[in-house]
């Protein structure tokens, strides 16, 4: 559990942080707050000789709440999620699945930023990025770009994210739909046995759009069209949400691990689907 | 002058037997000022680093060590023939084997020792690790100890196959031993001419101790004056001292052995590790000292594992319930080398406790030991010598039991109880139980939960589940358990043949406070506090005043250490006996200053006073410092004293145990919604302490019982490396324990007291597991194995057609 030697930058601006990238290439990695990447450094799992730190990079914290939209800069900590009062009332779903995610000690340090760019499927924060259809922002020497985060994911630690580019911020609109983030882990501090973001609105006593999305249950986030579309235009009773729960576990692929093997994951990841809705449906 | 203060107040003052006195040691490690073997640095120190095998089974071809010699930094690559010239890459095991320091030929676990690299610092150490190439042959792996037993592979090259181990002989080349007590032939005969029999086979997973410091050791050669000082994570530093002494031939007063703080041992810190024996020779190889700590995967990869038995039982009663025999056989992993630190007679430990709490006629334990390509160990884990096992293996027996006579748990546990009267009770496999009121223990606990409320509450939530209403089930766990600690007799229990006694010396300063040494080492059991409050009841000087120091072999005395809650039963009752000497010398001195006969003055909570006349007394401290300014005839000066006390028999703590537990079956989520722990250890020396080492003990049986283990894939890889699968709990996991305490004092110690630190692991265990499988006996589950994490409660439900 001892790291590699390595190089340690720490750059006040975001075009110093480019400027190392691109001068190491795939030597050098950014840091956020390094509870993914000092625990695989530490295993020697990752090499990183060029540890490029991005904490003195005031640019890259703060939430802004403005016309319904939210930005949240990528080195925002998940401690700051749950305690930012403005953004609970944007988008109460995000407190929500933060305190699920590991535990306090590990929320004052990780970050939004390094949660969805990580490319862990454990990662809670991708899918419900997914679920919110929010944007990334990207910013590499060519400029910036815009990348849904539903187009992110392309496999287990693989994203859309050039080696040399650096996630600035993160852009979403603010919620006015009932909201659950359902996760089943073994202890405090486990990722996902299966986790679930849903997000229901009401039009009468009828669903009028939905959105539901799921972690680690495949090598990506999965967000299910077809679990919401098994939703939209019914009561949400219990044929819809058999229905949409039966599409979204059609579009996910678990595998076996210490938290068990693929059967027993298909049958909690339904259960806690069809909680996420019921209880998304119940605020909505 | 007239004494204002009251006999109360005195007694108050001395903080002494009974006394909820704050832990002494808290004030250093709540602020982060304990001292670790890894706080200690030495000006020179070199830091050692193993490369270890990714192999389970493996031949080793060769170890090339350039690149990592080239490396600058690097002082020195040990393999094990840089150790054969010194007949130290091999080690004697306590349990009567030998294990590899470095690998010799061949690796037999993943995480098996095989390089050890000296450096400069930590990192370069690592670095160096990296750039050790072994060439590996690979070898069909065992990791089942029942194929083990039909394998030709032949796992320890080393051993004659024909030639008897240990214990006797083996019956196969992968055998270890075969350990029998109490009479099969009877016990099978009064099992087949039973009205019931129940029969059951369990798993007792491979778990691991998992303290939270890891092991280490800092050894440092003195070359000018001969002399060596090993600090390391001892639990037993004395026995270290003379295992030193004998593998290296240096003369045992020329080793100081110092355990300093230790962060937890749970009896992984027991034995000998290769870590420590390399350490060693790497500080006599470069003359400067040498630091080994070892890292989170490497304690739970290769120190010490506990458990892993597969236990077949048959138990047989009468049409009313009365037990009339038990049949137990026992199929024990011990991974690659026999490590298990028990007693040398005892192979498997106590585990002929298993006939537990009950009145049992007739009873037979036989124990086959097999190798395995797993790490070695089968330590204690926070319990005397195998006793958990023995406890959960009776305690699911009974539950099986009751489910064939379709009768409730809780009655045929009270229909069975050894009764009071009983006592001393001579087991069928051989142990005199000192003392016990099981009835009344039991009769407490179930009143206190309201068994028959629950159990109404339970059947009423099964209805409610078969109508649709609810997918949440309730358990209700009992568990009944008498441990036996405190080995031992030095006549039938030693180590490496060092009888287990235990020692303790007191000096009284002039002023009326004292230093006392023990030769046990505290891991986080509170000795200071705890020790202090005995020679403060004993001695009349107020704990506060009494220092407390143990671990170090050059001013303690000796002793066979801290495990097995041996320490109160042994190491408690040698400093009540050195109280007793000093106060014997005090009485002495305090007739002389009072000018009476010695007959004439008798003691009373700090002080002696004349006979009929209270208003005349010395007290401890006017005593105390008598014994060095007076010339008193026919007496020494000073007031000292040393106690080695050998118990005449072990101590046997009981409880009573009922955990109530809510279980969703379509994810297989438990809720512990009550658990409340009876506990009788005797005399209870200091209440908070007991109720801290409850929690304690109760918390790590949460964690076995509800998914801690050690796992292995079929190719001998650990897939539990890490505490990201590697279960141990946190606040949030634990619930809100309720205890409680009858006093049954022990008739033979000094001061009545029993042991306590590991009572609630092992009576918790099977508690938190029989909560789980009472859930599902209405559904009609007889048995199922730990660890019941959420798939396995998942998959018992599935089992059942619970999700059908
Ligand atoms: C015990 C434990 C339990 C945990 N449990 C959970 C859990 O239940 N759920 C969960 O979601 N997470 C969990 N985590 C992970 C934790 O939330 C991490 O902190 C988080 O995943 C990564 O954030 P970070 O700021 O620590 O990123 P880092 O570890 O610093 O970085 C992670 C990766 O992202 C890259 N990166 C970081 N920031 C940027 C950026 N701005 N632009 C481009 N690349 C970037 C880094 O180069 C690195 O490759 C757990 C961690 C621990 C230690």
């Amino acid at each position: 559990m001892i790291p590699a030697a390595f190089e340690y930058h720490r750059p006040s601006d975001i075009e110093g942080a480019l400027s190392v990238l691109a001068e190491h290439g795939d030597e050098a990695r950014v840091l956020a707050g390094g509870h993914s990447l000092i625990p695989m450094m530490k295993l020697r799992m990752a090499d990183v000789p060029h540890l490029i730190d991005l904490q003195d990079i005031a640019d890259l914290k703060g939430i802004t709440i403005a016309d319904g939209i939210i930005t949240i800069g990528a080195m925002t900590t998940q401690h700051e999620l749950i305690n930012h009062e403005a953004l609970f009332a944007a988008a109460p779903i995000i407190r929500e699945a933060a305190l699920q995610i590991a535990d306090p000690q590990v929320r004052y340090m990780g970050t939004i930023g390094g949660n969805v760019a990580n490319g862990d499927p454990g990662n809670d924060m991708p899918g419900l990025m997914q679920c919110l259809d929010a944007q990334f922002i990207l910013v590499g020497v060519d400029g910036t770009r815009k990348v849904p985060a539903r187009d992110f994911y392309e496999s287990a630690y693989m994203t859309n994210r050039d080696d040399e580019e650096i996630l600035t911020h993160i852009t979403f609109a603010s919620i006015d739909a009932g909201y659950a983030y359902e996760k089943q882990k073994r202890k405090i501090g486990d990722y996902a046995t299966a986790a679930c973001a849903a997000l229901v609105t009401k039009d009468g006593d009828k669903v009028a759009t939905a959105s539901i999305a799921m972690t680690n249950l495949s090598d990506v986030p999965v967000l299910s069209e077809a679990a919401a579309a098994a939703l939209i235009g019914t009561t949400c009773d219990t044929a819809a949400v058999k229905a949409a729960v039966a599409a979204a576990l059609e579009d996910i692929d678990p595998t076996e691990d210490n938290r068990g093997p693929v059967a027993f994951k298909m049958h909690v990841a339904g259960i806690i689907i069809s909680r996420a809705i019921a209880r998304a449906w119940s605020r909505a | 002058m007239k004494d204002e203060v009251t006999r109360e107040e005195r007694v108050t003052k001395l903080k002494g037997l009974g006394c909820s006195r704050k832990r002494v040691e808290d004030a250093r490690f709540t602020q982060g000022k304990g001292n670790y073997v890894d706080d200690i640095n030495l000006p020179g120190m070199l830091t050692g680093d193993f490369v270890r095998s990714p192999c389970a089974h493996a031949r080793v071809k060769s170890i090339n060590t350039d690149a990592a010699m080239a490396l600058e930094g690097v002082v020195a690559v040990l393999t094990a023939k840089d150790l054969e010239p010194l007949g130290l890459h091999w080690m004697p095991t306590l349990a009567g084997d030998k294990q590899m320091v470095l690998a010799d030929g061949k690796v037999l676990f993943q995480g098996q020792e095989v390089a050890f690299v000296v450096a400069t610092d930590r990192y370069i150490a690592s670095d160096a690790v990296e750039l050790v190439e072994v060439e590996y042959e690979e070898l069909p792996v065992i990791v089942d100890p029942f194929k083990s037993m039909q394998s030709d592979v032949v796992l320890r090259e080393d051993l004659d196959p024909k030639a008897p181990g240990a214990h006797g002989p083996r019956k196969h080349h992968n055998h270890i031993f075969t350990w029998e007590v109490g009479d099969e032939a009877g016990t099978n005969a009064v099992i087949d001419d039973a009205d019931i029999v129940a029969e059951e086979s369990m798993y007792y997973h491979r778990t691991h101790p998992c303290p939270l410091e890891p092991c280490g050791s800092v050894a440092s050669m003195d070359k000018v004056n001969g002399k060596l000082t090993l600090w390391g994570t001892f639990q037993a530093p004395h026995v270290v001292r003379t295992v030193a002494s004998l593998l290296s031939g240096i003369e045992e007063h020329n080793i100081r052995v110092v355990s300093p703080d230790i962060g937890g041992g749970f009896g992984n810190k027991v034995g000998v590790y290769p870590g420590y024996v390399c350490s060693i020779v790497a500080s006599i190889v470069t003359g400067v000292p040498v630091k080994w700590v070892e890292d989170r995967m490497e304690n739970l990869m290769s120190t010490a594992f506990a458990r892993d038995y597969w236990m077949k039982g048959k138990i047989s009663a009468t049409k009313e319930g009365k037990i009339t025999g038990l049949h137990c056989h026992v199929t024990a992993d011990h991974g690659a080398f026999d490590a298990c630190a028990d007693p040398t007679k005892f192979p498997a430990g106590f585990m002929n406790i298993c006939t537990g709490s009950y009145d049992i006629p007739i009873a037979y334990l036989g124990v086959d030991g097999v190798y395995t390509n797993k790490a070695p160990g089968g330590v204690s884990y926070r319990c005397s010598f195998r006793v958990t096992e023995a406890v959960y293996f009776i305690e699911r027996m009974i539950e099986v039991l009751a489910i064939e006579m379709n009768m409730d748990a809780a009655e045929l546990r009270r229909i069975n109880f050894i009764k009071k009267e009983q006592f001393p009770y001579h087991s069928a496999l051989g142990w005199e139980y000192d003392s016990g009121d099981y009835h009344t223990a039991w009769d407490k606990a179930l009143k206190a939960v309201d068994y028959d409320g629950l159990r109404k509450k339970q059947a009423e939530r099964v209805e409610a589940f078969k109508r649709g209403e609810t997918r949440s089930i309730m358990g209700i766990g009992l568990s009944f358990f008498t441990e036996i600690v405190g080995a031992g007799p030095v006549k039938n229990c030693d180590i490496l043949g060092m009888g287990m006694f235990d020692s303790c010396e007191i000096r009284i300063h002039p002023t009326g406070s004292a230093v006392a040494r023990l030769g046990t080492i505290s891991q986080g059991q509170g000795h200071a506090t705890t020790f202090a409050q005995i020679l403060a009841s004993e001695i009349g000087i107020s704990a506060d005043s009494i220092t407390i120091e143990e671990g170090d072999t050059d001013t303690a005395p000796y002793g066979l250490g801290t495990y097995g809650s041996r320490s109160t039963p042994v190491a408690g009752a040698a400093a009540a006996m050195v109280g007793r000497k000093i106060r014997a010398k005090a009485q002495m001195i305090a007739a002389y200053l009072l000018e009476v006969h010695d007959d004439d003055v008798e003691f009373d909570v700090d002080r002696f006073v004349v006979k009929g006349a209270p208003e005349r007394f010395k007290t401890m401290g006017e005593i105390a410092y008598a014994a060095y300014n007076q010339a008193i005839p026919g007496l020494e000066p000073g007031l000292e004293a040393v106690s080695y006390y050998d118990p005449p028999n072990m101590t046997y703590p009981f409880g009573a145990y009922v955990c109530v537990m809510d279980i969703d079956v379509d994810t297989g989520v438990p809720t512990i919604n009550r658990f409340y722990a009876l506990d009788d250890c005797g005399t209870r020396i200091n209440p908070m302490v007991i109720e801290g080492q409850i929690h304690g003990g109760l918390t790590e049986a949460l964690a076995v019982a509800l998914g801690q283990e050690i796992a292995y894939d079929d190719m001998g890889n650990c897939k539990t490396g890490t505490l990201m699968d590697f279960f141990l709990p946190t606040a949030w996991e634990v619930p809100n324990y309720e205890t409680d305490f009858t006093v049954t004092p022990s008739p033979h110690h000094p001061i009545g007291a029993k042991g306590v630190g590991e009572s609630p692991h092992v009576g918790g265990v099977p508690c938190f597991s029989n909560a789980v499988q009472d859930a599902f006996r209405p559904f009609g589950n007889r048995h199922t194995n730990m660890p019941h994490d959420h798939w396995r409660i998942w998959k018992a439900a599935n089992d059942l057609g619970m999700h059908d």
